[in-house]
Order: C-alpha cells, then sequence, then structure tokens
C-alpha cells in the first residue's frame, strides 16, 4: 500500500542473445522462488527477442507488470514495474541502466566485457535501486559512483584516472550513439 | 578440460561462448574463499573470488546454511582492508547473504564505524547495509547516525539513509516516525533526488494524517520541486487530495487543478504524462478539465518513442471506456498506431478505437483489423474480440458485418479460450440482436463441423437446442446437429441426441423425423447416447406421429432446474434407500452466499455460454440435521430458512452473542450462540429471556437452555415461538441473557460450587418479512420473467431521496429484500446514471418471486426506483411492495 504511491523497480535484468542470466536483481516478492524468476526472464525473453529495441527502449505488459527494454550486441536489458507505474519513469530507469553500463565498460558493450566486468555491473545495478526504490538516475553519477571504488581495486579500469575513464567511456559513448 | 587446436571457422562461435565463469564450481569457489582469511589481502584476489561468489548466486545458486555462514564469517575479515573497491564488493556480499540475527552481531560495529567514517561512500553504503540486515532492536543503537545521515551534506548519504527509513517504516514504524524534523529539512535540500526520497518518506511517515498532507501539498506545489521524479511523487500526492477531499465542489473549479495543468507543460515527459494521467483519473472530471490532458497524450502518439506512445495509447484507452466522446479528437493518431511495430500498443489502439467509433466508420476499422489479426498473439485477439462484441451491441445495425469478422476469424486457427470469447461473443449477439439470429446459429453451426474442443461442442448444441427451434425454418439446423452423432465423441454425441429430442419437442411437425433419428441412436456403442435416446423416444409421446408434447414433460425434459446441485448432492448422499422414492422437493433451495475467496475467483460477469456461477456452501443442512436433533423441534417440519448469523452484542464485550433465526411453516427458532471470553467464569444455566409483546402474532412456545458454558467454548440455547401458519408475520422482540456464574481457579480450572444469578442486556431484534424469502436464483431471468406471465404483475415507483451513491441504493433494497441478483446485475458501472437491478427468491410457501428494479439518478443525489414484481400469488406480489414501502 505504501510503496503505490512512491515509484518503484520490481526487478532489473540482463540477459544475454539466448536468455540467459548476465546479472539480474529481484526486488519485489511477486517471483518467490529461482524457478519463478527463471520462468518469468523465459516468458519476457521470448516475447521480446524478435522486436527491434535496438535505437529506441520497447515496451510490453507480461503477467501485469509492465517491461521496459531495449538491447544492443548480444545483451538485452529489461525493468520491470507494476501495472500502475509512470511507463516514463521505468523508461528513465532502464535508459540510466543502459547509459551507465555503456560508461563502465567504456563503449565495448557486449557479453563477454559485461562478465569480465560482472562485478561493476552489479555495483551498478546497487546504485540505480535499492529495495525497488530509485536511488539516482542519472547514467554520468551512477557510473561515476561504481568506477571511483574500482581506481585501485585492479579491476580493468584500473590503469587510467576516473576523469580520464569517464572521458574514454563518454567518448564512446557519443561514438556509438552517432552510428 | 583441455581444448584441441581450435579451427579457425569456430573462432566466432567460441569467442560468443567465452565467459570468465566458465566451468565455474561452487565447491572450489568456496574453496578459493579461504584467501579472505589470509593475514596479507590481496584486495584484487579477493574482490574476484566475490565478484564469483556473486555471480553464483545470481545464477541461482543456493548455499547451504553452514556453507553461507562460512562465507560471511570470512567476509567479515574483509573489513581490514582499507581498498575501497574491495568494501563496495563486501557490502554487496553481506547484502546478498542476508545473514541471520546472531550473525548481524559480528559485522555491527565494522559497520557503525563505517557510519561515522569520513569517507561518504563508506558512510552512505553502511547505513544501506545495516538497515538491509539489521532486526528493530538495533535499530536503537544506531538511530543516531541515521538522523545525521539524514542531513548529512553529501546527498548520496542523505539520500542512502531517506531511502533505508521508507524500508523501516515497514517494520518499525514508531522509530522513523520520529525523523520528522529531519525529514523535513531533507524536503528542502537542494539536491534533486534528497528531495525525491524526502518528500517519499515523509508522506509515508504523515500518510495517515490528513491535514498534514494537505498542509504539505498545499506549499510544495507553491514552491520549487527540483526532479521530476520528485514532480511525480507530489503529482501523486495531489491527486490523493483532492480524491479525499470529496467532490462536493462540483460546479466551482477544484483545489489543485490549476496544478496538475500547469505539470502538463513541464519540461520533463515523465511529469507531463503524469498529470495527464492523473487528470484523466480524477473523481467526475468534466470535458472541461480532460481537455488539455488528451491534448498532451495526443501529441505522445505521434512520438518517436515507443514506450510515450505506448503510455499514452493505454491512458486514453482506459479514458475510452468512461469519455469515449473525449478521445474521438485522436482517432485519427489511433488510426495510424494500428500499424504500430509494437503489437501491445497496436491492439491498444484498435481497441480504443472500437470503443470510440461511430457507426460509420465500424467498416473501414473491420477491414484494417482483419488485416492484422493474423498477427497478434492470442491474448491480444481475445481483446480485439470483446471489444468487437461491445462495439456491436452499440450498433446492431451493424451486426452484418461484425457477425461476419467473428464467423471468419472463428475458421482461423486459434486456442481454446480464443474461441470460447468468440462463441461467447456470438451467442451474446444472437441473444440481443433478434436479427443476428439466424445467422449466427449458422456460423456456430459450420463450427462445430469442424470444431477440436469438446466443451465448445456440447455448449453450443445446448444453445443450438434453445434457439433453433424459435427460428423460421428450425429444420435445416437438423443435419448439422445429426452429422454430430454419426462424427464426434461420446460426449457430444450425447447432447447431440439431447438437442434433437429439443427440436423433436418444440416443432410438432419435426417430431416423426427427429424420432427416425432418435431410434437410430438406440444402437450407439455409449451407454449415455443410447439412454438419453430411449428416454426421449418413451416420453416425447405420440410414437412419431405429429402431435403436441405435453407442456409436463417438457418441463421435467428441458425445464430449468433450481435446486442448487451441492444440496441435490447431499440430500442424496444423506438419503436412505427405503420403501420411500426421493422426493426432490425434500432438498433445500436456499443458496448459501459463497465464502469470500471464491467470490474473488468468479468476480467476473457470466457472460455468454458460462452458465452463473453457483457453488453454495450448505450450512442450511448442517442447520437441520442439528435442529432435528434436538426432540421438542423434531415435529416442526421442514426448515425453510436460516438467516445469517446477528451480532447482538458489541465487539470484545464479557459475553458474544448471536442469533440465528430458523423459518419453519408454523415456527420460528431462534437459536442463540454464545461465547463467554472470561477465564475466571463458568456459566451455567444459561439461558435467553425474550420478551415479545412487541410481537404479537408470535406466542412463546419452548425455550432449551444451556447447561454450562465454559471459558472460550461456544454453546447454543434455543428458544421457540409458534406463528400463524405461512404467514410472513414480522415482530421485534428483545433479549436478556439469564445465567448463574461461577468463579473459576485460573491455576486449577476448579469451578467454585456456589454461583450467583446474573443478567446480561442482549440487543433487540427483529424477524421482518425478509425473513420468510429465499434466496434462489434463475439461469435465464428473461425466460423466467415471460413465463410468470404478467397476471400478478404489481409496479409501483419510490423516491429513495439523497443517497451516496446508485451503487449504495441498490444494496440497501437488495439487503431489504433478501432476494438473489440475478446475471450479475447487483454490480453498478461506476459514473452510470441509471441502472436495472433482477432479483429472484421464493416466498414462504413456495412461491416464486421474480423482481425488476429499475434505478435512475433524480437530480444530483436523489435516487427514483421503479419496482416490479411478478409472482404465482398476488399477495407475495403485494408484499414486496410492502416490504419497500416501509423499509
Amino acid at each position: 500500500m505504501s510503496h503505490e504511491t512512491c515509484p518503484s523497480v520490481k526487478n532489473i535484468l540482463l540477459l544475454d542473445s539466448d536468455g540467459k542470466r548476465v546479472a539480474v536483481k529481484y526486488f519485489s516478492e511477486d517471483w518467490p522462488t529461482n524457478s519463478a524468476k527463471e520462468n518469468f526472464e523465459k516468458v519476457v525473453f521470448n516475447k521480446t527477442q524478435k522486436t527491434n529495441a535496438r535505437t529506441e527502449a520497447e515496451i510490453s505488459m507480461f503477467e501485469n507488470n509492465i517491461v521496459v527494454y531495449k538491447f544492443v550486441q548480444d545483451l538485452h536489458f529489461f525493468v520491470t514495474g507494476g501495472d500502475y507505474e509512470n511507463e516514463l519513469i521505468l523508461a528513465t530507469v532502464l535508459q540510466a541502466f543502459f547509459d551507465s553500463v555503456g560508461l563502465l565498460l567504456r563503449g565495448n558493450v557486449d557479453k563477454k566485457e559485461a562478465l569480465e566486468n560482472l562485478d561493476l555491473i552489479l555495483l551498478c545495478i546497487d546504485e540505480i535501486a535499492d529495495g525497488g526504490i530509485i536511488l539516482e538516475t542519472d547514467p554520468n553519477v551512477i557510473a561515476g559512483k561504481v568506477a571511483s571504488n574500482s581506481i585501485d581495486s585492479g579491476a580493468p579500469l584500473s590503469e587510467q584516472t576516473l576523469s580520464q575513464a569517464l572521458a574514454t567511456a563518454r567518448e564512446h559513448l557519443a561514438r556509438s550513439l552517432l552510428k | 578440460m583441455a581444448q584441441p587446436l581450435v579451427k579457425k571457422d569456430d573462432d566466432h562461435d567460441d569467442e560468443a561462448d567465452y565467459s570468465p565463469f566458465l566451468g565455474i564450481e561452487k565447491g572450489a569457489v568456496l574453496q578459493e574463499a579461504r584467501v579472505f582469511n589470509d593475514p596479507q589481502l590481496d584486495a584484487r584476489r579477493c574482490s574476484q573470488v566475490i565478484t564469483k561468489l556473486l555471480y553464483l548466486l545470481n545464477q541461482g545458486e543456493t548455499f547451504t546454511k553452514v556453507e553461507a555462514t562460512e562465507v560471511f564469517f570470512a567476509v567479515t575479515k574483509l573489513f581490514q582492508s582499507r581498498d575501497l573497491g574491495l568494501r563496495r564488493m563486501v557490502y554487496l556480499i553481506i547484502k546478498e547473504l542476508s545473514p541471520s540475527a546472531d550473525e548481524v552481531i559480528i559485522v555491527t560495529s565494522s559497520l557503525m564505524k563505517d557510519m561515522i567514517s569520513k569517507t561518504d561512500m563508506y558512510r552512505a553504503n553502511s547505513i544501506r547495509v545495516l538497515c538491509r540486515i539489521t532486526d528493530g532492536t538495533l535499530l536503537t543503537q544506531i538511530e543516531r547516525y541515521l538522523k545525521q545521515g539524514i542531513v548529512d551534506k553529501n546527498p548520496v548519504v542523505a539520500s542512502a539513509a531517506l531511502v533505508s527509513g521508507i524500508h523501516l517504516l515497514q517494520t518499525s514504524p514508531e522509530i522513523v516516525k520520529r525523523w520528522s524534523n529531519e525529514v523535513q529539512e531533507a524536503v528542502q535540500s537542494r539536491a534533486a533526488l534528497v528531495q525525491f526520497h524526502a518528500l517519499a518518506l515523509l508522506h509515508q511517515i504523515r500518510q495517515n494524517d490528513r491535514l498534514a498532507i494537505s498542509k504539505l501539498v498545499t506549499s510544495l506545489t507553491r514552491g520549487n520541486v527540483r526532479s521530476p521524479l520528485a514532480q511525480c511523487l507530489l503529482i501523486r500526492y495531489t491527486s490523493q487530495v483532492i480524491r479525499e477531499s470529496g467532490n462536493n465542489t462540483q460546479s466551482a473549479d477544484r483545489p489543485f487543478y490549476d496544478y496538475l495543468e500547469s505539470c502538463l507543460r513541464h519540461k520533463s515527459e515523465m511529469v507531463i504524462f503524469e498529470a495527464a494521467r492523473s487528470i484523466t483519473e480524477l473523481n467526475g472530471v468534466t470535458s472541461r478539465e480532460l481537455t488539455p490532458a488528451i491534448t498532451v497524450l495526443q501529441l505522445f502518439l505521434s512520438s518517436s518513442k515507443p514506450v510515450l506512445r505506448f503510455a499514452a495509447v493505454r491512458t486514453l484507452n482506459k479514458v475510452a471506456m468512461t469519455h469515449p466522446m473525449a478521445v474521438t479528437n485522436c482517432n485519427i493518431d489511433m488510426e495510424s498506431l494500428i500499424s504500430d511495430q509494437n503489437r501491445s500498443i497496436a491492439t491498444l489502439a484498435i481497441t480504443t478505437l472500437l470503443k470510440t467509433g461511430n457507426e460509420s466508420s465500424v467498416d473501414r476499422l473491420m477491414k484494417q483489423i482483419t488485416n492484422f489479426m493474423s498477427d497478434i498473439a492470442d491474448e491480444f485477439k481475445i481483446v480485439v474480440v470483446e471489444a468487437i462484441r461491445s462495439l456491436c451491441l452499440k450498433f446492431p445495425l451493424k451486426y452484418r458485418s461484425l457477425m461476419n469478422f467473428l464467423s471468419n476469424i472463428l475458421r482461423e486457427e486459434g486456442g481454446f479460450d480464443y474461441k470460447k470469447a468468440i462463441v461467447d461473443s456470438i451467442v451474446i449477439l444472437i441473444r440481443d440482436i433478434p436479427d443476428a439470429k439466424e445467422s449466427g446459429l449458422l456460423h456456430l453451426c459450420e463450427f462445430i463441423e469442424d470444431c477440436e474442443f469438446t466443451y465448445l461442442s456440447t455448449q453450443i448444441l445446448h444453445f443450438l437446442g434453445v434457439e433453433g427451434p424459435k427460428t423460421s425454418d428450425p429444420s435445416k439446423y437438423i443435419r448439422y446437429i445429426y452429422n454430430r452423432v454419426h462424427l464426434e465423441n461420446a460426449t457430444v454425441r450425447a447432447s447431440a441426441v439431447s438437442t434433437m429430442a429439443k427440436f423433436g419437442a418444440a416443432v410438432d411437425a419435426l417430431k416423426p423425423r427427429i424420432f427416425v433419428l432418435l431410434r437410430r441412436c438406440l444402437f450407439d456403442s455409449d451407454d449415455e447416447v443410447r439412454d438419453r435416446a430411449t428416454l426421449y423416444l418413451n416420453t416425447l409421446g405420440g410414437d412419431g406421429a405429429v402431435v403436441e408434447t405435453d407442456e409436463d414433460v417438457k418441463d421435467f425434459l428441458f425445464g430449468s432446474f433450481d435446486i442448487p446441485l451441492v444440496n441435490l448432492e447431499t440430500s442424496l448422499k444423506n438419503f436412505e434407500p427405503s420403501e420411500e422414492a426421493f422426493d426432490i422437493d425434500s432438498v433445500p433451495r436456499e443458496v448459501k452466499s459463497q465464502p469470500l475467496a471464491e467470490k474473488k475467483a468468479s468476480g467476473k460477469k457470466p457472460t455468454g455460454l458460462g452458465a452463473p456461477p453457483r457453488a453454495p456452501s450448505s450450512t442450511i443442512d448442517s442447520y437441520e440435521r442439528m435442529l432435528l436433533s434436538i426432540p421438542e423441534f423434531a415435529n416442526f417440519g421442514k426448515l425453510f430458512k436460516s438467516s445469517e448469523p446477528v451480532e447482538l452484542t458489541e465487539a470484545e464485550t464479557e459475553y458474544a452473542v448471536n442469533v440465528v433465526k430458523h423459518i419453519f411453516d408454523r415456527h420460528v427458532v431462534f437459536q442463540y450462540n454464545c461465547t463467554n471470553t472470561i477465564p475466571e467464569q463458568l456459566l451455567e444455566n444459561v439461558i435467553v429471556i425474550v420478551d415479545a409483546s412487541e410481537a404479537e402474532e408470535f406466542s412463546d412456545v419452548f425455550s432449551k437452555p444451556l447447561r454450562s458454558l465454559p471459558y472460550d467454548s461456544p454453546g447454543q440455547t434455543f428458544v421457540a415461538f409458534e406463528k400463524p401458519e405461512g404467514l410472513p408475520v414480522a415482530g421485534k422482540f428483545s433479549n436478556v441473557l439469564k445465567f448463574i456464574v461461577k468463579e473459576v481457579d485460573p491455576s486449577t480450572g476448579e469451578a467454585e460450587d456456589d454461583g450467583v444469578e446474573d443478567e446480561y442486556q442482549l440487543e433487540d431484534m427483529e424477524v421482518v418479512t425478509a425473513d420468510y424469502i429465499l434466496k434462489v436464483g434463475v439461469s435465464n431471468f428473461r425466460g423466467a420473467w415471460e413465463s410468470m406471465g404478467p397476471d400478478y404483475e404489481r409496479v409501483d415507483e419510490y423516491g429513495l431521496g439523497p443517497r451516496e451513491s446508485l451503487a449504495e441504493a441498490v444494496n440497501t433494497v437488495i439487503n431489504l429484500l433478501g432476494m438473489q441478483p440475478c446475471e450479475g446485475t447487483e454490480t453498478v458501472p461506476p459514473n452510470s446514471r441509471s441502472h436495472t437491478c433482477l432479483l429472484s427468491g421464493v416466498f414462504i410457501g413456495n412461491v416464486k418471486v421474480l423482481v425488476r428494479l429499475s434505478f435512475g439518478l433524480d437530480g444530483p443525489k436523489d435516487v427514483a426506483m421503479k419496482l416490479s414484481v411478478r409472482s404465482e400469488d398476488e399477495t407475495v406480489s403485494d408484499t414486496i411492495h410492502e416490504i419497500v414501502a416501509s423499509g
């Protein structure tokens, strides 16, 4: 009841081109077991894989939930919200997820890169929503928060300073948008 | 594991399959986690291991309790490392492991240290982690830090504390409510998201205080709210305030409407849409208020972004249900969406158009839809079929093209639910549009020629039997029906036999031919088919000559069966084989109201072929058995009706008493269900003294006291009255509970020997005329109404005065009469100005009564009602009017 008025997301999913999980995070109790979750992912993936969600985010409804999604290379990004949720808020969250992953992977957004930097992807999801409540929607801020922590941890970004990393990432992103 | 040298052309595949987690295995990773215990921590290595653990959890792998505990303890060692990245991963895995309460204590001090760290990232994350894993007991210890966090200069820390507050409010509301001042301060924050989170938390803290919410909205709608998200929240709260202030300002401008309207010009689409949607959802929204919202939604329809188009068309679709005229302006944009790549958008556009379309556009629309139907999923097709059905009912003149459309899609591929939706629609059209009957029936006949669903075949055959004989040329359906006897499974064959018999019974000229066909069925391989054929051949009469079938026989064979099947089943189970034959009139007819859960499940109105749901539980049987077991009541005869329990005490008093009124032909029995809620007392010789001085026609015959009423184990006492035979006499009774009270020693449970006499005043109760009416539904109200005839019809009009709503007025009258609403007419669609409600019941003495209530709003709140009653007895019809007149 109390969450009804506060915009929230039920899950954030990142699947590969076979519908397999790269990283998923569920905030809602709607899917209590792993098989319920996998089933939802399967339905959503099968019903969306033929659509063209590469230039603009697409949208559909499943089991009384709104799902917005966007694909790039072999990665499928999904954000799910309740029946009543403002579609544009969900799309904003999706775009935030999509763009910050782009920044963090410095424009090389594909499954291989995503798995190699899985820690960044997981931290990114963690910075976007807490228990379903939207924490941040600005991709630069999200990527900044995630990247700042990986500076001296020896992750692939470590050779560069933060500002360098972000600059390259932005450049990559801009280039991919211009394509 | 070693792979042979890769061939060149496999290169690509291999790269796609490459994963840093290839061949990862839980046991091995758990082994690796031992590095957490190294005295010299390798931060990078540890991070990698945590990532692997998180990967496993993410893939759905589970850790046993022991494994999780081991990992958790190892992870807590990593707080020694000062590496920022590793610390972030530590936070993440602690949340994922969701440790138990005794484990939480281990990390509490480390996390509390981080809460007062100078590093912003530590403060923000440690707050989120600790709030996620803590239970209420720890909260008081960290409350101080959380309050500080809310007003922290760093927005990330403030947001972390506020969002944690929103979560904690669910479990420890009393603590979080103490933070109001800090949260209030955070609402004024310059950081956009802090304001958003603070607003959400403040609203939840005060959600039960309407005045505070109203003040909050008033001040914020004037001030500046920074982020689009916070703006959306404010719009939601504003519409809540509008909703709760009621619509007593119908004529004048709505408060805050201006604010919503101004949000339509916001620069963020998210806010514009939220405001537009809120306006369309206002209670009793006027077309003037709607117009600006519809205009912005119309612009969204031609956006290049699918999400915007979807959001707009979904909202307009809802508006079209209540204000179709307001949406017609968007029809041109909507039509171009029929070919939208996104099938959800296309379906929503179609169904909106079907709701708003006018008569002249129907043909064009149907053409567009036909092209579109082939490439959408079944569930969308059902939505379209339902929309077409309502369109056809709106424009009956267009039935030809719509019926054609339905029959075309009926021939195409499709699953059961889809086919059923089409068949249901055709059936409804046949019922409601007389001109469509003949063509509709032929479409159905053609469908069963090639129908793979037994259920649909039998339902259609049944329907043909009802409607077919009434057409101009019934003989043309016989061929289709008889074909089923040759080509189908036994279930369908049996129902085909019944359908043929119906034709034979209804159309005398066809009888000789039907007999020939039925005789052939005597050689069927299935029992049921042979039995049915034999039964019909022997009962229809005339032995194949052109004669009329007896009315009684028709009624016996095909008449409506108005005894609830569940009751019949129980009665048959209780029946002991004896000389006497089973008497079907002995089966109780009372339909008990369904338990709530079932109601929810069958909440949809019965449409089309679906018969009205009848799932009564039969508590009346248990009542009857119980009463008959009491010798004094055994000669009262058959129980006619038992009322719902009526409470005679307030909730949570010393003694809880309710009464059930059992109506017999010459007697009334009051069953008092008593519960003693005081552990220190034992009640004995419990009896209710009933004063019937205001119920002159009742005379006291017998009371049965309750010997002993210990704590918390309910018991019953009975009082019986005699009343004039078969008459619905009313009366008022006052009740006093009398008993001997004995003290009970709670430690031993033993009662003292001496008791004291005492009395306890109960509330009064009444026997009203509605107690003499049984709720008995009929499956086809119109048919029952027609066959009852206008001989004893009584019609009158009543003014019900100002009412809260039409639905409230309808409910009041239904409850007053105590009759069964039929065909789902007890629900009033929102915003309707008039409503017709159909009721049916059986009056004492087994007199069937049917009531047709027409309600209309007369002026803003006044409800007027026309009451038509038909029954088998004119005094009963008059009595119904008396109930309403005196109620």
